[in-house]
């Protein structure tokens, strides 16, 4: 039974000893006083759609740490298993771990029964894990992939409650990626219509919304496999560098010189028994 | 699975770092079941709502917690989830110790012990219903705090405060399943209407000794009332 307390047993209670060590950080002497950092949000937009073979996933590129952009080309679809991938918005370290957590408890169950694990698995250990936290991890999940049961595309929201649609938007930018999806979703689409229509509703969120951007990432799962399209449609405002930053050797003037030579003392070599030898 | 209130919020809440940006998602609903002689009818709209937004207009709250046991979820949509995960569990096992089909009072029973016993934190109005070979179609309510009762007919939600005169001038003892079935889609898109946090299509389902057929009545064939 894959559990999503595999790896290690789950504590009672929550575990608030960054909290305390936060609260002393802030509230040190004048000089000791430091500004606890805010998390990193992705501020997002993603999106996904069930077609006739399958799964179309999408998000943007842009992970914003309050108003600058922290991440141009940050990424937000997450592998779960082979046959299943994972959207995140929210709080950026959140989807991670929790996509980490996910993935690596359906790797064990995997190899223990010798199955591949199914989308329905994944989105029930994820919704006791978030249930249990009670909406304090902010992951807002689209999970979508195809399993021996066919395609599902699934939504679990932070406080442990799951949507099983057949097309989705989640994250900052999914008012109007969601009326792209409203307009134009049909039943059991082919490939490319599909994959226009989740690039069309991400591109809207870009548009949109001021914390989505930049480039669009679509992946497409089938049974026969995945197709990770990173990135499927560029920003049109790709700034190259336009100088190097390196500095030549001889920009800084070199006021004093010293060199210390470092005398080898003293060498010992220490034996150690190893599980290997006699 | 569930936690003791026993920690410090104070440094907690007051730690920026920590504020909670998402609302709850949350099934301000309709949900109805009624009696009848062979069965129950039990019926919710649709609607999910996470603050304005509507998470998902085709929600299914009508959750099977046995064969011919049903619950009608209302509040908060992950407390209400989970609860019924639980029960699900906990009555199927009862039924495989016992070997029979479990009673709709035990499956009304766990759902009041689990709501009772966590009234604090949870925010779930749940109505059980189904039929067993014992005493026939019953419907319980267990509204929040975890009280719980029989009743030949009951509402729940956000929605109901708008449907109770309706309900109790039109319920009659004795109807039968075609008029119970009328009875709840109109009650429930009365409720709709008015409502802001329901909408949707009207899901029922009817619940009897041959089984569970379901039905969806989809925006525009809902029945029309006049539109003052």
């Amino acid at each position: 039974m894959a559990l999503s307390n595999v790896l290690e047993p789950a504590v009672s209670g929550f575990n608030f000893e960054n909290s305390t060590r936060n609260t002393v950080l802030e509230n040190g002497s004048e000089e000791g006083k430091i500004k606890a950092p805010k998390p990193m949000k992705t501020g997002t937009t993603i999106a996904g759609v069930v077609y006739k073979d399958g799964v179309v996933l999408g998000a943007d590129t842009r992970a914003t740490s309050e108003e600058v952009v922290a991440d141009k080309m940050c990424a937000k679809i997450h592998y779960i298993a082979p046959n299943i991938y994972c959207c995140g918005a929210g709080t950026a370290a959140d989807t991670e771990k929790t996509t980490d957590m996910l993935s690596s408890n359906l790797t064990i169950f995997s190899m223990n029964s010798g199955r591949n694990p199914r989308v329905v698995m994944a989105v029930n250990i994820l919704q006791d894990m978030l249930f249990r936290y009670r909406g304090m991890i902010g992951a807002h999940l689209i999970l979508g992939g195809v399993d021996c049961t066919g395609s599902h595309l699934y939504t679990v929201g932070p406080y442990g409650s799951m949507d099983k649609v057949p097309y989705l938007a989640m994250g900052s930018g999914k008012l109007p990626a969601m009326g792209i999806l409203e307009d134009r979703f049909k039943g059991n689409m082919d490939l490319e219509e599909a994959k226009a229509l989740v690039s069309d509703a991400i591109h809207a969120g870009i548009m949109s919304d001021l914390g989505s951007g930049n480039n669009t990432d679509l992946c497409v799962i089938t049974k026969e496999g995945v197709d990770y399209i990173r990135p499927h449609r560029e920003s049109l405002y790709n700034y190259k560098r336009q100088a190097k930053y390196k500095y030549k050797p001889g920009t800084t003037p070199v006021l004093t010189k010293t060199v210390n030579q470092l005398e080898l003392v003293h060498e010992t070599v220490q034996m150690m028994e190893t599980a290997g030898s006699s | 699975m569930f936690i003791s209130q026993n920690f410090e919020m104070d440094s907690f809440s007051q730690n920026p770092e920590f504020t909670i940006h998402s609302f709850f998602t949350f099934l301000d609903t309709t949900i109805m079941a009624v009696e009848f002689e062979g069965g129950v009818v039990i019926g919710a709209d649709s609607r999910t709502t996470t603050g304005a937004y509507i998470a998902n207009r085709v929600t299914d709250k009508l959750t099977p917690i046995h064969e011919r046991i049903f619950c009608c979820r209302s509040g908060s949509a992950a407390d209400t989830q989970a609860i019924a995960d639980a029960v699900t569990y906990q009555l199927g096992f009862h039924s495989i110790e016992l070997d029979e089909a479990p009673l709709v009072q035990t499956a009304a029973s766990l759902f009041r012990e689990m709501c009772y016993r966590y009234r604090e934190e949870l925010m779930a109005g749940i109505i059980v219903a189904g039929w067993d070979p014992r005493r026939g179609g019953q419907v319980y309510t267990v509204p929040v705090g975890g009280m719980m009762t029989r009743q030949p007919v009951s509402v729940g939600g956000s929605g109901s405060s708008y449907i109770y005169g309706y309900v109790d001038s039109n319920y009659r003892a004795g109807m039968s399943k075609e008029e119970c079935l009328k009875f709840t889609a109109e009650a429930l898109t009365l409720a709709m209407e008015r409502d802001g946090s329901s909408g949707g299509v009207v899901r029922l389902a009817v619940i009897s000794e041959q089984g569970v057929e379901r039905q969806v009545i989809l925006g525009n064939q809902l029945p029309k009332f006049s539109t003052v």
